[in-house]
């Protein structure tokens, strides 16, 4: 197990009451997320907001897709509550890795920066789809691979130096790679995986690592030192960020990677593969070519004479 | 069953009367929601406000009107409720 998942939801329940302030980047790529519904012809009555934080992705969506009813969940009681309050009144707590929807319940499920803290990644996708009707869409966003690099290696470095040992600080994030496969073993059709990179600068390393704990995105991987950790390896981490990447600007960038996921619950209706050897046209004819054998047949299998 | 719990006023019977109860769960999120643990049917307690799951013997607490679908926030349904005492209801 990864992550800390009671870690995640103390984290996310402190977020609640500061949620709103320091949500930039979850607006952004919430914006960036939602944009996609209007390139979508199909139409979307009842939706699911997995991991919906304070509710920000309701005042996004704003009608998109076609969207009438829009359920919300989070791990976080707490958040539940917030956007409950802010938005269409149907909230719930519910843990991302043990969804509580019937099979086929929704006709969109959308998640903004919530899937990179469930520790079976794998197991989450398959309940989500299993909750969507067939043609129901997925539609998500998560921090990727190359998120907080800087962070990770200044605050592994700072640490190394400090006293001599090392624990994790930053979450392992999946990659691009990774969740296309990821999606398909979880029954998925025609997923679709792309990232983009978002540069942030912040007035000091210190200013980075206040905001991500206001955003609910505190430490929270379960090898994580437990004991507090000595002032010395924040201070020598910083001044080796503020040495390493410093702008002209004296600002320090933090990178973050974001990864859209599209992938569809299967259905008769989507286009299917045909089956081998139904091909009606060569594919010599098609490159005007000449068709090179690839060689002998295999031999018919001897009968047996007995 | 609960103690005390009336069986006529369970499940969808009591959509039309859901609001003289303050805050009731929301109908709609009643059709769609299951035990998270067994994906199995709930049984609306609306008296004690709570969704129970006789499969996996849990029952999950609503808390104004939002349900807490968290296998370690729901109450086994061998132990007694919390908050109402046993002396405080009819037998």
């Amino acid at each position: 197990m990864p992550f800390d998942r009671r870690a995640v939801r103390r984290f996310r329940d402190r977020a609640a009451t500061r949620a709103g302030d320091h949500d930039f980047l979850r607006r952004e790529i919430g914006s960036r997320l939602v944009e996609r519904l209007d390139e979508i012809r199909p139409r979307f009555p009842l939706a699911l907001d997995l991991g919906c934080h304070d509710g920000l992705l309701a005042g996004l969506v704003n009608g998109r897709g076609g969207i009438e009813t829009l359920v919300q969940c989070d791990l976080s009681p707490h958040l539940a509550a917030v956007a409950s309050r802010g938005g269409a009144g149907l909230a719930l707590a519910a843990d991302e890795e043990c969804l509580p929807f019937g099979a086929g319940a929704f006709d969109l499920i959308i998640s903004n920066l919530a899937l990179h803290w469930v520790n079976d990644l794998p197991g989450a996708l398959v309940q989500v789809r299993r909750s969507l009707k067939p043609d129901g869409l997925f539609l998500a966003s998560m921090f990727g691979g190359d998120t907080l690099h800087e962070l990770r290696w200044t605050l592994l470095e700072g640490e190394l130096r400090a006293t001599g040992g090392v624990s994790p600080r930053v979450s392992p994030f999946a990659s691009v790679r990774d969740l296309g496969g990821l999606l398909q073993r979880a029954g998925f059709a025609l997923p679709m995986v792309d990232a983009d990179t978002i540069n942030v600068t912040f007035a000091s390393p210190f200013a980075l690592m206040r905001d991500l704990r206001a955003m609910g995105e505190a430490n929270a991987v379960g090898e994580r030192r437990r004991s507090l950790t000595p002032a010395r390896v924040f201070t020598t981490a910083a001044a080796l960020y503020t040495q390493k990447f410093e702008d002209k600007d004296e600002r320090v960038p933090a990178t973050f990677q974001a990864i859209y996921i599209t992938a569809w619950a299967p259905s008769p209706t989507q286009p299917q593969p045909l089956a081998p050897g139904s091909a009606k046209a060569r594919l010599a004819t098609a490159l005007d070519t000449a068709e090179i054998k690839t060689g002998d047949r295999a031999a018919p299998p001897v009968k047996s004479k007995r | 069953m609960a103690p005390g719990t009336d069986p006529g006023a369970e499940g969808k019977s009591v959509e039309g009367r859901a609001k003289d109860s303050g805050r009731g769960i929301d109908p709609k999120l009643l059709e769609i929601l299951v035990c998270p643990l067994t994906k199995g049917p709930l049984r609306y307690d609306r008296e004690a406000q709570e969704l129970i799951s006789q499969q996996a013997g849990l029952a999950y607490p609503i808390r104004d009107g939002i349900p807490i679908m968290l296998v370690d926030e729901a109450r086994s349904l061998d132990q007694p409720r919390e908050i109402a005492p046993p002396g405080d209801r009819q037998p």
